[in-house]
C-alpha cells in the first residue's frame, strides 16, 4: 500500500496529461499542472530557506572550519529578506502615496535595489567571468593532439576563435576576387565564412543527433518511471 | 432647308466630343470598376479541433485568371467592421480561418483582388457560424501515431525482455567507473561530492540524476563513504534525502544515512557553483559526480574539481555544456547515455528492453532522414511534384 | 601604439614586472619543465593582461576593430528596418546580470534601433530577474536619449512572470490573462497602448535577448512554430547560439550570436543611425571585440604551446 498509492498517483497523473493533450476541451491541463508545481516550488522556498538556516546556523555553533563563511551565508540572507519584506528605502507609489509600503520594492534607489546593483551583480558577473579563466587552463591542460580526431578538433579550434574575431578577417582578406577573379570561388575559405559554415553545418548536424538522442532517452526515462519500472523514490523489492 | 442644314452642321462636333469622351471614360471607368465577385460563400465548422477553425468556400471569380487573389475577412457577431485575415492566391476556392474565438459567432466576407489592388464587390455570410470544439485534436493526429509507435516500440522490448530474450549492451566508461570512484574516495578518507544539477524536479534530467545519486549512494553506504549532496531546489533536497534514505536501507546501513548531508544552498545559479567551489577547495572531495541539468557553471565545477585532483564522472543531455564536461571531467556521459545510467546500472531485465527500444526509436527516425532527405534531393535534382508533394506531407503535416 | 606605450608606461612596467617570476622560472627550471609543471595561475595573470589592457587601450584611444557584418546581423537588422513607425514590438529579454557582458550591448542596440524607428516597445521577461535588466536598459536608452517618448504611450515594461515556457503559452493566444497589471501594478486598461492588444500574435516582430532557459528555443518551441505569421529575431549567448542555428532562417529569420553577433548589429545601427562619434555605451560590443581578439589569440598560443611540450614528451617515450 505504501508503495503502490504513490505508484498510481504517478501513473495516472502521467497519463492523464498525456491524453489530455490530444483532447481539445483538456488542452490547458498540462499547464494548469505547471502553474501547480509552480506553487509547490515556490512553497518549497521556505522549506530551503529554513534548512539553509538550520545548516548554517548549525555549523557556526559547532565552530567547525570555516564556520565565519556560514556566518556571512546567515547575515546576508536575513538582510536581504529584510530589506525587500520591509521595502526599506522605497518611496510610495504615485498613485498611492498615504501607502508606505505602495511602492515597488525593485525601486532605483531603494536598499533591495542597491544591494541588486552594487553587490549581487558585480558578484554574478564576477563569477560567470571565472569561465574566461577556466577556459584558457583547461585549454592548456586538456587540448592534446593525441590521435587523429583530437587534430581534427584543434584544428577546427583554431578556424573557430581566429574567425570569431579580426584576426580571421584580416588573414584572409587576401581571398578577394578584387585581387585575382579566381579567388571568387574561394570567398567559402575565407576563415570568418568557413567559421559560419562549421557552425551552421557540422556543429548543428551533431547538435541534431545528439538531440535526437536526448529525445529518445527522455521518452524512455518517463516511460520507465509512468510504467513503474523506474521506482527509485520507493525503494528496492 | 436652311435650318436643318445649319442645325447638322452643328451637332456634328458634339456627337464627336462625346464620342472621344467615351472612348476615354469606358476604359478608365471599367479599370474602376473592379473584378466579377465570387460567390456561393460558405463557412462551416472545421472538423476535429480545439474549436479556433472554421472552413470557408466560395466559387470561384468569373475573372480568376487575372486576379493577384482573394481577400479573407471576418468579424464577430458583436464587432462593427470586417478585419482582414489573410490574401489568398487565385485560383484557391477554400480556405481554413484559424486562431477563432470559440465562444463568438462569426461571420466572413470575401472579395476578389484584381490588378491595382482594386477589390470586387463583397460575398459574405450571412449567419453566423460558431467554431465547436471536438473530442479529438485532429491536427496532431500524427503525433499521436509518431507517440504510440515510438513507446509501442520501448514496451515491446520491455515485454520481450522480460521473457527472457538475452540483451547486450555496449560498455559506457564511465559509469563503469562510479563504483571505482566511490572506492578510491574511501582508501583516500575524503568524501564524496555529487551534484544533482540546477533545475528542479520538473526537468527530467534531475531526475535521471536522482537515480544515479541512488545508485552512487548505495555503493558509498556500503563502503562506508561519505557523500556530501548540496542541492540547488528544496523539492530536489527533499527528493534526494528520500533516495539516499532509501538506497543506504537497500544497502543494509540505515543507521549511517545522515540527512544533514544533503541540503539546499540557493536558487540562484552562480551564488550555488560559488558555494560548492568553497565546499571543494575546504573538503577536497576525492570524486565529484555532476549528474543533471547545468548552464555556464559546469567548466566552474569540472576544473575546480580538476584542481583538488578530484575524479569526476559527468553526465548532462544540455548540448552546449557536454564539450566542457568532456574536456574537463575524466568520464562524461552524452545525452542519453545519461538517461541509460540507471538501467544500465541496475542491470535490469525491464530496464535494458527500455534501453533497446531506444536503439529502434532511434533506428526508425535515421530511416525517416533519410527517406526526407532523399525525397528532398530529388525533388531538387528533378522537380518531380509527385515527390515533392510527399515530403511537404512528411514534413508539413506528419512531422508538425 | 607607441604612443599609446609612451603615455601608459607604467602599465607596461606593472605588467613586465608581474611577469618577471614566469621569466626567471623559465631561466632556472629550463622552458620545457616549467611549461610541464606550469601553475595555472600564471595562465589567469596572462588572461587578465590580455583582457585588461586591449579594454585601457580602446578606453584611452577610443579605436576599435572594424567589424564586417555576417549575413544572419545584417538579417536581424533588416527585420527591425523594415517595420514602420508606430508598428508593435515585443521586446523579450530573459537574462541576467551575468550574461550582461554578451547581451548587454544588444539590448542596448535592439532598443535604440526601435527607438529610431519610432515602434511601439512592450518589454517582458521570463527571468525573475530580467525586470532588472530591462529597467537598466530602459534609463540608459529612452530615459536618456529619447526624452520625448513616454511610458504607456511609446513603451510599456510589463514585467516578469513566473512558469517559464507556459507563460509563452498562453500569451501568444491570450496575453491579459496572465498580464493584468504591468510591472508598476498599473492595470493594462489603463495603457494607452495596450488597447486593442490581445495577444503576442498581433506584435509584428518579437525581439528575444536570450541566456539559457527559459529564452529563444522556448520561443521558438511555443510561439513561432505553432503560429508561423509570429516573427523572431533573437541575440544569444555564444554557448546557445549553435543550438539556434538548427532554426534558421524559417523559424528565426536573424540571430545575433555572442559578443561578435552583437558587435556586428551594433556596426549596423551605428552607421545607420548614429553618425561618426556615438556615445560609448552604443559602442560596448565594438570595444569588447578588442580583448576578445586577444584572448583567443592567447588560448591559441597556450594550445599551441602545450601541444608542442606534448609532442616533445611523446617522442621522448617513444625513445
Amino acid at each position: 500500500m505504501k508503495r503502490t498509492v504513490p505508484l498510481l498517483i504517478t501513473s495516472a497523473g502521467g497519463f492523464v496529461l498525456i491524453v489530455a493533450y490530444f483532447i481539445p476541451f483538456t488542452q490547458n491541463w498540462g499547464e494548469l499542472a505547471a502553474i501547480w508545481f509552480d506553487i509547490l516550488a515556490a512553497v518549497a522556498f521556505i522549506l530551503g530557506g529554513g534548512n539553509l538556516l538550520k545548516t548554517h546556523l548549525k555549523r557556526m555553533s559547532d565552530r567547525v572550519r570555516g564556520w565565519g563563511y556560514s556566518g556571512i551565508v546567515v547575515v546576508s540572507f536575513l538582510v536581504t529578506l529584510f530589506v525587500g519584506l520591509a521595502k526599506v528605502g522605497v518611496n510610495p507609489s504615485p498613485q498611492f502615496t498615504d501607502f508606505a509600503w505602495s511602492g515597488q520594492y525593485r525601486q532605483m534607489g531603494g536598499a533591495f535595489w542597491y544591494l541588486f546593483q552594487y553587490a549581487f551583480t558585480p558578484l554574478t558577473a564576477t563569477m560567470f567571468s571565472l569561465l574566461a579563466f577556466y577556459i584558457a587552463s583547461a585549454a592548456f591542460r586538456a587540448f592534446r593532439a593525441k590521435n587523429l580526431e583530437a587534430s581534427l578538433l584543434l584544428g577546427t579550434a583554431f578556424i573557430i576563435l581566429l574567425g570569431r574575431t579580426f584576426a580571421g578577417v584580416a588573414l584572409t582578406s587576401w581571398i578577394d576576387p578584387a585581387v585575382w577573379d579566381g579567388f571568387a570561388y574561394f570567398t567559402g575559405l575565407r576563415l570568418e565564412n568557413l567559421t559560419v559554415y562549421i557552425m551552421s553545418v557540422f556543429n548543428t548536424a551533431g547538435n541534431r543527433a545528439i538531440m535526437i538522442g536526448i529525445a529518445l532517452g527522455i521518452i524512455s526515462t518517463s516511460l520507465k518511471i509512468l510504467l513503474g519500472i523506474d521506482r527509485f523514490y520507493l525503494g528496492k523489492d | 432647308m436652311s435650318s436643318s442644314s445649319k442645325g447638322k452642321g452643328s451637332t456634328k462636333p458634339w456627337i464627336a466630343a462625346a464620342v472621344a469622351c467615351a472612348a476615354f471614360l469606358v476604359p478608365a471607368l471599367a479599370a474602376g470598376q473592379g473584378p466579377a465577385p465570387p460567390s456561393n460563400l460558405t463557412a462551416s465548422d472545421h472538423p476535429w479541433d480545439n474549436g479556433t477553425r472554421i472552413d470557408l468556400q466560395w466559387s470561384p471569380s468569373a475573372d480568376d485568371a487575372s486576379l493577384l487573389g482573394y481577400m479573407v475577412r471576418r468579424r464577430t457577431t458583436t464587432e462593427d467592421a470586417f478585419s482582414v485575415v489573410e490574401i489568398v492566391p487565385a485560383g484557391t476556392s477554400a480556405f481554413t480561418v484559424s486562431n477563432l474565438n470559440r465562444e463568438a459567432g462569426h461571420l466572413f466576407q470575401v472579395t476578389a483582388l484584381g490588378a491595382n489592388n482594386v477589390e470586387s464587390t463583397p460575398v459574405a455570410t450571412t449567419a453566423p457560424v460558431v467554431p465547436t470544439m471536438e473530442w479529438f485534436d485532429g491536427t496532431r493526429l500524427w503525433f499521436l501515431f509518431t507517440l504510440i509507435l515510438l513507446c509501442g516500440v520501448v514496451i515491446a522490448f520491455i515485454v520481450l525482455a522480460r521473457r527472457g530474450k538475452p540483451l547486450t549492451l555496449r560498455r559506457i566508461a564511465g559509469l563503469e567507473a562510479i563504483d571505482d570512484a566511490v572506492g578510491r574516495a574511501t582508501e583516500m578518507g575524503r568524501p564524496c561530492l555529487f551534484i544533482p544539477g540546477i533545475l528542479d524536479m520538473s526537468d527530467i534530467q534531475t531526475i535521471a540524476g536522482l537515480t544515479i545519486l541512488s545508485r552512487v549512494a548505495k555503493t558509498a553506504a556500503e563502503y562506508d563513504a561519505k557523500l556530501e549532496v548540496p542541492t540547488s531546489r528544496s523539492l530536489v533536497m527533499t527528493a534526494a534525502r528520500e533516495t539516499m534514505q532509501t538506497a543506504y536501507l537497500a544497502a543494509g546501513r540505515p543507521e549511517a544515512y545522515n540527512p544533514d548531508s544533503i541540503y539546499y544552498v540557493t536558487d540562484e545559479q552562480f551564488g550555488y557553483v560559488a558555494y560548492v567551489q568553497g565546499v571543494m577547495v575546504r573538503e577536497k572531495p576525492a570524486a565529484c559526480f555532476y549528474m543533471g541539468s547545468f548552464f555556464a557553471e559546469a567548466l566552474l565545477l569540472a576544473e575546480t574539481g580538476n584542481l583538488v585532483g578530484a575524479i569526476q564522472i559527468a553526465g548532462t543531455a544540455q548540448p552546449a555544456q557536454l564539450p566542457f564536461f568532456v574536456a574537463a571531467c575524466d568520464y562524461t556521459l552524452i545525452g542519453e547515455e545519461f538517461f541509460a545510467a540507471s538501467a544500465y546500472l541496475s542491470g535490469e531485465p525491464d530496464q535494458l528492453g527500455s534501453l533497446k527500444g531506444q536503439d529502434v526509436g532511434k533506428l526508425l527516425v535515421a530511416a525517416g532522414i533519410i527517406l526526407g532527405v532523399l525525397g528532398a534531393t530529388v525533388v531538387a535534382l528533378t522537380g518531380s511534384t509527385f515527390i515533392e508533394s510527399l515530403v511537404n506531407f512528411f514534413t508539413g503535416t506528419m512531422l508538425t | 601604439m607607441i604612443e599609446f606605450i609612451v603615455t601608459q608606461w607604467w602599465l607596461v612596467a606593472i605588467v613586465i614586472a608581474s611577469l618577471i617570476p614566469l621569466a626567471m622560472r623559465f631561466v632556472s627550471g629550463g622552458l620545457l619543465e616549467t611549461l610541464r609543471t606550469l601553475d595555472r595561475r600564471w595562465i589567469f595573470l596572462l588572461l587578465l593582461w590580455s583582457v585588461l589592457i586591449p579594454i585601457y587601450f580602446i578606453g584611452v584611444t577610443g579605436r576599435t576593430f572594424p567589424e564586417v557584418p555576417s549575413v544572419l546581423a545584417r538579417a536581424t537588422f533588416d527585420e527591425i528596418d523594415r517595420l514602420s513607425p508606430g508598428d508593435s514590438v515585443l521586446m523579450a529579454f530573459d537574462y541576467d546580470p551575468a550574461s550582461e557582458g554578451e547581451l548587454g550591448p544588444m539590448a542596448t542596440a535592439f532598443v535604440r534601433h526601435a527607438a529610431e524607428k519610432k515602434l511601439k516597445m512592450y518589454f517582458m521577461t521570463l527571468w525573475p530577474i530580467g525586470p532588472q535588466m530591462i529597467d537598466s536598459t530602459i534609463a540608459k536608452v529612452i530615459t536618456a536619449d529619447f526624452p520625448e517618448l513616454a511610458y504607456g504611450r511609446d513603451y510599456v515594461n510589463l514585467g516578469y512572470k513566473s512558469g517559464y515556457e507556459a507563460v509563452i503559452k498562453v500569451i501568444v493566444t491570450n496575453l491579459r490573462e496572465l498580464y493584468t497589471t504591468d510591472s508598476r501594478g498599473t492595470g493594462v486598461q489603463e495603457i494607452p497602448m495596450m488597447e486593442g492588444i490581445t495577444n503576442i500574435q498581433q506584435m509584428k516582430l518579437i525581439v528575444n535577448v536570450s541566456a539559457g532557459y527559459p529564452g529563444t528555443k522556448e520561443w521558438v518551441q511555443y510561439a513561432v512554430t505553432p503560429f508561423p505569421q509570429v516573427r523572431l529575431v533573437a541575440g544569444a549567448t555564444g554557448v546557445q547560439a549553435p543550438l539556434l542555428y538548427p532554426y534558421v532562417p524559417r523559424q528565426l529569420p536573424g540571430l545575433l550570436g555572442a559578443i561578435k553577433g552583437a558587435a556586428e548589429y551594433e556596426k549596423l545601427v551605428v552607421d545607420a543611425y548614429l553618425g561618426a562619434n556615438p556615445h560609448p555605451k552604443y559602442l560596448e560590443a565594438l570595444r569588447r571585440m578588442g580583448p576578445q581578439l586577444v584572448a583567443h589569440l592567447l588560448i591559441i598560443a597556450l594550445i599551441v604551446v602545450a601541444n608542442v611540450v606534448f609532442v616533445i614528451d611523446s617522442r621522448g617515450k617513444k625513445r
